[in-house]
């Protein structure tokens, strides 16, 4: 099968599941389902083939990297959340801003992406740049510890990188 | 019980989305009450929608809040991300305290 129609049965599905879980649980209704099949068309044809560039076989400790992921950033997110907290209330705001240079061997755009929103969804960093070419990420850091590429790089993104590999590349 | 579980998750959400409002109103610049802005609302809105959803159970209403969930999840970092460069390249100033400022050394980037 060729590349494109499977992203453009990828996208089909995954539309179709966000239209009927939107509208259908709990009553059944056979005009929302042909507008839902009609709309969930319309998506694949018109944005079906951007959804899986590259191909890939499919292995069994993807799905466990992916759920450890989750948790991992979900564990991430609430230590994020604690230290904000902590900064906005402390009468003496004790932040020590600026922009840091990370290092990434990240490759492709959808690994470049969750790796950047992850960034941005962990405690006291915010992703403004991505250069893919020489694989440099810019992140806004609240409370620098570190102005070293090297150190940074093992701050903010060791965390995720590991994981984030074995999802998606 | 579930009832309890959700106002517990609602209340946790609202004062996450309270801390975020207040560093927005604290923080010096725009790079840094993004942060608060980014963090804090996204987990806040979260917890509220989480908590509809533990109240609602699995019902035509309690499953949108988890749809809502994922799509914040996705897009509120990549907002985020988009105004805090549109800013840098419109050339508005980081605050005093700022140590460095990488970004700028390497601007003939862009």
């Amino acid at each position: 099968m060729k590349l494109e129609t499977k992203s453009r049965i990828a996208v089909f599905i995954i539309s179709f599941i966000a239209y009927f879980v939107i509208t259908q649980i709990g009553k059944f209704d056979w005009q929302e389902l042909i507008v839902g099949i009609i709309i969930s068309l319309i998506t694949t044809i018109v944005t079906g083939d951007i959804l899986i560039k590259t191909e890939r076989k499919f292995k069994f400790s993807r799905i466990l990297y992916t759920i450890l992921y989750i948790f991992q950033l979900l564990w991430e997110i609430i230590k994020a959340n604690i230290h904000v907290a902590y900064l906005v209330l402390h009468p003496k705001l004790p932040i020590k801003p600026g922009i840091v240079k990370i290092r990434t061997d990240l490759k492709k755009d959808s690994s470049l992406t969750m790796l950047a929103n992850s960034i941005t969804l962990t405690p006291g960093t915010l992703t403004i740049d991505v250069n893919k070419e020489e694989g440099v990420l810019y992140v806004h850091w609240i409370d620098i510890k570190s102005i070293d590429i090297d150190k940074a790089t093992d701050i903010i993104g060791g965390r995720f990188e590991k994981t984030i590999k074995e999802i998606f590349e | 019980m579930s009832e309890i579980i959700g106002y517990i998750l609602i209340c946790i959400g609202l004062a996450f989305d309270f801390f975020g409002v207040l560093g927005l109103v604290r923080l010096p610049d725009v790079y840094n009450r993004l942060q608060a802005a980014t963090k804090c609302v996204t987990f806040g809105t979260a917890g509220i929608l989480a908590g509809v959803f533990v109240m609602e159970g699995y019902s035509s209403m309690g499953l949108k809040p988890i749809i809502c969930i994922i799509f914040i999840l996705l897009t509120a970092p990549v907002s985020a991300h988009a105004i805090a460069r549109a800013a840098h390249r419109a050339k508005i100033k980081l605050t005093d305290k700022t140590i460095v400022d990488k970004y700028e050394e390497d601007k003939e980037l862009y």
